[in-house]
């Protein structure tokens, strides 16, 4: 067990090293960080100027490990668009992000998994058919449109929520439902289909013939079985959350990591745009380890 | 060929006949005609991209004709709408309806366009992967984890705003974006099939390692891929109209659905439709191209039966 958590969490590393490096080289080649600096107007020598003064014109390489020693020690660079240190920015708009994000996983449990459960309970049925219908059409609708229409039905006809911000939790049921509902199929389809090869199993059926039934069979032995493998998918749609938040806090106007993104490509910040490229990718490789270590944990024929 | 396989199916002699009896083609092309949500997304595909594609060019249209004295009418079915503008006029006094049916070809575009680069990639690395195993299946699956980590619509965002943005450069980017499925589904068929008896016999008669994989193992993974394609024709429509939205896709005046949101958008509170309509069309062709993809899976996968 240990061997492969120390396996992956070596893989992990590497790929995140991996990933930092791909991003600082491509939005360090392919634009000149010394004309963001200086503005669209600026003059060349200005331009050079700023780039003696920054330090733009060493060796990309250099650049690369002062950035990343820069991350260790908490130094995550200032961005130029925003006036402010990148660290600080992260610091302010983080817990929006978490919040929306932990919001909207609990979203995706409460409307997938009683929907999963049912649909295996009862299958062809109409709860089976809708459940279908229901991952189908999630499948199908554009994450933003999503958000404006719940804006138009609540915010605007009925007035039951507030159209945009991020003051109380009130404002956050709207964006968590939207953020929510991309991760019900997956995990929906999960749910029932583990339940459905549970309750086909051998030791289902023993338990049936010795008199369990109805709910009590299914809470106290199948679905403890099936529930396993939903819960490191969940962990895996909890890491897709923070990088998901872009299209939803842009729409809901949420000052979280999400809209610190599009605002800062808007900007052309390239300081903090590489930082949260790193930043989401690092979220998602720490949630995807988590459920490996966890499906790992629970299945031996994983840890191979 | 369509047809002769219509008339087969309905001959009574032929519906009577035993299951074991019925090539692999009769067995596809029955699961086809019982499969509702297949038959579904075909009718309805079809009848968008005939919408689309062909009603232009024989009714007279335009997306870009601006009449600002006819600004924001409000479609046929509410108060003060007329025949003549069905869904009404946007903030230009642009025809809503056109620019809508002019706004499928630039999805369509996008999402075959972006489907086939995504497809050419994973194909390709999934081949190379699959087939030679060891060190380059090593390499390969290394780049698979990497692009998987990437957050998606952030790198894709941040590309279009360095590279500038274009028809070719969001379906390249998209394409570039979206080959894992591809890879994944490739990779396992290739490693499946290379050890079988018919591709050590091929090796054996010296045949050439392009050879046996053109004409030996893509055609047996051709199946797959298209099931792949079309859920991932799906997947790119919605991206491009998300960074079109976001303002850094397809530009204005160019009728994308996204672009139609975005602008729509200004008018959230009076004129909802100009939201509404483009993402009805959005979820439409997105939902028929979905259920076409699951519809062919369920057809082309020989362990499934017929209901």
């Amino acid at each position: 067990m240990l061997k492969f958590v120390a396996g992956r969490f070596l893989v992990s590393l590497a790929v995140a090293f991996t990933i930092s490096f791909v991003t600082f080289f491509f939005l360090n080649i392919f634009t000149d960080p010394a004309q963001a600096v200086a503005g669209e107007e600026a003059l060349f020598e200005e331009i050079e100027q700023i780039r003696t003064q920054y330090g733009f014109d060493r060796p990309i390489l250099t650049r690369y490990f002062e950035w990343l020693g820069g991350i260790f020690t908490g130094d995550f660079g200032v961005s130029y668009y925003w006036n402010k240190p990148v660290g600080t920015l992260l610091l302010e708009r983080a817990p929006q992000t978490i919040k929306l994000a932990l919001m909207s996983v609990s979203v995706t449990i409460m409307v997938a998994i009683p929907l999963g459960i049912f649909a295996a309970l009862n299958p062809n049925s109409i709860i089976d058919r809708f459940a279908l219908s229901v991952a189908v059409s999630a499948q199908a609708i554009p994450n933003f449109w999503l958000g404006l229409i719940l804006i138009i039905i609540f915010s605007v006809t009925f007035q039951i929520f507030p159209v945009s911000g991020d003051k109380t939790y009130y404002h956050f049921i709207l964006p968590s439902i939207v953020l929510g509902t991309s991760s019900v199929p997956p995990v929906m389809r999960l749910m029932r289909t583990g339940l459905l090869d549970v309750i086909n199993s051998d030791y289902i059926r023993t338990a049936r013939s010795i008199g369990f039934s109805g709910w009590r069979l299914v809470t106290k032995h199948a679905l403890r079985n099936a529930v396993l493998p939903v819960i490191s998918v969940v962990a895996v749609q909890l890491g897709h959350k923070f990088g998901g938040s872009l299209i939803t806090e842009s729409v809901f106007a949420i000052n979280g990591l999400g809209r610190l993104a599009l605002l800062s490509i808007l900007g052309a910040d390239i300081p903090t745009v590489q930082i949260l490229i790193f930043v989401f990718a690092i979220t998602f490789i720490v949630f995807n380890l988590l459920s490996d270590i966890l499906n790992a944990y629970l299945d031996p024929r994983l840890r191979l | 060929m369509i047809l002769k396989y219509i008339f087969r199916h309905t001959n009574p002699d032929f519906l009577n006949r035993d299951f074991e009896k019925l090539t692999p083609k009769d067995i596809m092309f029955r699961k086809a005609i019982y499969h509702s949500g297949f038959k579904f997304g075909l009718l309805l595909l079809s009848t968008i991209t005939f919408i689309g594609v062909f009603v232009p060019f024989f009714v007279d249209m335009s997306p870009y004709d601006q009449d600002i004295s006819k600004r924001l009418l409000p479609p046929v079915w509410s108060e003060g709408g007329s025949w003549q503008y069905i869904f009404g006029t946007d903030g230009n006094g642009r025809d809503y309806l056109a620019r809508i049916i002019y706004g499928t070809r630039v999805s369509l575009t996008i999402g075959i366009g972006a489907a086939t680069v995504g497809m050419l990639i994973g194909v390709t690395l999934g081949v190379i992967a699959g087939y030679f195993g060891g060190i380059v299946d090593q390499v390969v699956s290394y780049i698979l984890t990497c692009q998987l980590a990437l957050p998606g619509i952030l790198f894709l965002l941040t590309i279009i705003s360095i590279v500038g943005s274009s028809l070719t450069v969001v379906i390249l980017v998209i394409g570039v974006l979206h080959w894992t499925l591809f890879l994944v589904v490739t990779r396992a068929a290739t490693q499946r099939i290379r050890n079988l008896d018919y591709i050590t016999a091929a090796n054996a008669i010296g045949a050439r390692k392009t050879n046996i994989i053109f004409t030996d193992i893509l055609p047996n993974v051709l199946n797959q891929i298209i099931v792949i394609f079309t859920l991932e024709v799906g997947v790119a429509i919605l991206a491009e109209a998300t960074i079109s939205f976001l303002g850094l896709g397809i530009q204005p005046p160019t009728p994308s659905w996204g672009v139609l949101i975005a602008e729509g958008k200004e008018a959230i509170f009076f004129q909802p439709w100009l939201i509404i309509l483009p993402g009805i069309a959005l979820f439409l062709l997105v939902i028929s191209i979905n259920m076409l993809g699951d519809g062919l899976r369920d057809i082309t996968d020989p362990n499934t039966n017929i209901e």
